[in-house]
């Protein structure tokens, strides 16, 4: 079985983000950059599927500025085999995403894409929805559990209520959420080895695919800040301020 | 303008989260809903969304396709509706998550998540980078197709309306994936997403033992419970507890955050609430740069003894 994971280089998530005094955008000088954490567990349960012996071949994608290599490098230092880096000036939004990651499944054929639910940047949550669409190909999103059964997948899932079960044919996408398990750190020797590992660089416009934006930006702003209040000294007092201040009990 | 707004109907009742949907949709137009569902719950959902108010019309489909909210039926019924509506809309629950960016996909469209803010017809405000952000943006899709952050929308009324009743044929679609179980954590409490009062926990209740410490003074305060990742991770309380950016997004008028340090991921989820109080040991925890109320001390101590003073 054959995997391709697309990862997508983000602001770390320990950065605390700010906007930009002009409103433009977020403040990114200076700031570390790392893959997104949802597509770090995406790779970690490709290479998981390696180790049972379910997979063969993986092959990381991302689409994005030259230095999205560096994440690409990554992910072959974890244990990735190949990587394709589709340059763009920045990322696009996830519907063109989704066209160009068609364009490279159709290219590759693999049986089955992991995505993460989410990138951390723009919070969408839509890559792995809008590509498993336009392949017609069937999805479990926010997946705990992968495991293959016969010729299909059975993923759970993270709903609202709890967790679902579901059972999938092949080709599918899956979509990585946090419990699904725990990535592991590349070692040493493994980001030398990941320097050799080959890395061919495409470039969007030459896909064919209209990279315009759907969505325009206004404005960005901070949120409203919230004040810190007090301390209070005790329970008692705790109690005074939410019946007779705060009046909410 | 017409909205259509995809209801989650969950055993026949109609969560708060979908009118909080339905709220957000009337700001853009007349609103028709969609209740989907298999045969045996569909005749009580179809009832429960007609009551509620405002609403153009009801449209159903039943079947055993629908009876556990797939994404590829769903997609593929939305896809199919579409040419009747100028806004998809659903509630951003794993629901609509999972259902909207497909169908949007199918139209050519890309999806709206997590609206916040309805400026006009094609101009949204959604948070980015777990909240730090807020961006305005406009679509120039023909159609928009947007979730919505129900956190920030008051919901509609449950009652008061009489909307008629449509049956909608559903258009062929063989799914590649199929329900196997659900796990659904059973709990008498209200939904994090509708209470009023809600009692979270992290990692300072140290274990599933430990976190059970929250329930006398949930039960007292007729709140739901929550958690941070790294309780629900660690086994504590079932992922559904989970809030945060990842979790799910509440607002309630008090949040008691016990034993979490406030990580920006965490406040992405819960830093809208009216009041928060925070019970932490260490008092420099990033938790009480929100909080309205702050306890420096043991929750361990703290909260049995605020059980007690609720009296
Ligand atoms: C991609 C991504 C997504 C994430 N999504 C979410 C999310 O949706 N929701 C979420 O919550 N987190 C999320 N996280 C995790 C987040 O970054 C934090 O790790 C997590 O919120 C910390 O949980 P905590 O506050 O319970 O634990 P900690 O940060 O370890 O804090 C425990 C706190 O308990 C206090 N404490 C300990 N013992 C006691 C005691 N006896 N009495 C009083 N106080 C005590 C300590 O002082 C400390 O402040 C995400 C992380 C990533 C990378
Ligand atoms: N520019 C990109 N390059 C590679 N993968 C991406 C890119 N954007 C999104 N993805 C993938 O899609 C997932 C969901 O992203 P999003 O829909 O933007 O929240 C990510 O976790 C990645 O796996």
């Amino acid at each position: 079985m054959k995997i391709l994971v697309p990862i997508k280089r983000v602001i770390d998530y320990n950065v605390k983000v700010r906007v930009r005094r002009d409103g433009g955008g977020v403040e990114t000088a200076g700031v570390k950059m790392s893959m997104n954490p949802f597509d770090e567990i995406a790779v970690e349960e490709a290479l998981r599927l390696r180790e049972k012996g379910i997979a063969s071949d993986i092959v990381v994608v991302s689409i994005g500025v030259p230095q999205a290599a560096d994440t690409l490098r990554t992910a072959l230092a974890m244990g990735a085999d190949r990587a394709i880096l589709v340059q763009s000036e920045e990322s696009p939004e996830p519907l063109a995403v989704a066209k160009i990651l068609k364009i490279l499944v159709e290219r590759e054929n693999p049986d089955l894409v992991i995505l993460g639910k989410q990138a951390i940047d723009d919070d969408m949550n839509a890559t792995g929805q809008m590509l498993a669409g336009l392949l017609d190909w069937p999805q479990a999103t926010f997946a705990s559990r992968v495991e293959k059964t016969g010729d299909g997948l059975t993923v759970s899932r993270e709903v609202d209520g709890g967790s679902e079960t579901l059972s999938l044919t092949l080709p599918a996408i899956v979509t990585a959420d946090l419990r699904l398990n725990e990535p592991r750190y590349a070692s040493l020797p493994n980001i030398m080895k990941a320097k050799k590992k080959p890395l061919e660089t495409l470039s969007a416009a030459d896909l064919g695919i209209d990279l315009t934006r759907r969505l325009t930006t206004l404005s960005i702003a901070e949120p409203p800040t919230r004040k810190a209040g007090i301390k209070v000294g005790s329970v008692a007092e705790l109690v005074e301020k939410l019946r007779n201040e705060a009046k909410v009990i | 303008m017409t909205a259509l707004v995809l209801l989650d109907a969950e055993d026949g009742a109609i969560p708060q989260t979908s009118r909080s949907a339905i709220a957000a949709a009337a700001r853009l137009g007349d609103v028709d809903v969609l209740v989907t569902g298999g045969p045996e719950t569909i005749e009580a959902a179809a009832a429960s969304a007609a009551k509620i108010p405002g609403i153009r019309k009801v449209r159903t489909v039943s079947g055993e396709d629908f009876a556990h909210a797939l994404a590829e039926p769903l997609a593929a019924l939305l896809v199919a509706l579409a040419p009747e509506y100028d806004h998809i809309v659903a509630a951003a629950t794993a629901i609509g998550k999972n259902a909207l960016p497909r169908a949007a996909a199918l139209l050519d469209v890309q999806v709206i998540p997590d609206v916040m803010e309805i400026r006009d017809a094609e101009t949204f405000v959604r948070p980015i980078f777990a909240g730090n952000a807020l961006v305005t943006l406009r679509s120039s899709d023909a159609k928009k197709l947007l979730t919505i952050r129900t956190a920030s929308f008051d919901p509609v009324p449950a009652e008061g309306g009489t909307a008629p009743i449509e049956t909608v044929t559903p258009p062929a679609c063989r799914s590649k994936s199929h329900f196997v179980s659900a796990e659904h954590s059973s709990t008498e409490r209200p939904q994090l997403e509708a209470a009023r009062i809600i009692v979270s926990g992290g990692r300072g209740l140290q274990s599933a033992e430990g976190f059970k410490i929250l329930e006398p003074l949930a039960d007292k305060l007729g709140a739901a419970i929550g958690a941070s990742r790294v309780a629900v991770d660690s086994g504590f309380v079932p992922n559904d507890y989970q809030v945060g950016q990842t979790g799910k997004i509440v607002a309630p008028d008090l949040y008691i955050a016990c034993g979490i340090s406030g990580a920006i991921q965490h406040l992405a989820g819960m830093k809208d609430s009216k009041v928060i109080v925070a019970i932490n040991k260490d008092e420099e925890a990033p938790i009480f740069q929100v909080a309205d109320y702050g306890l420096v001390g043991d929750l361990f101590q703290i909260v049995p003894a605020l059980t007690e003073a609720l009296g």
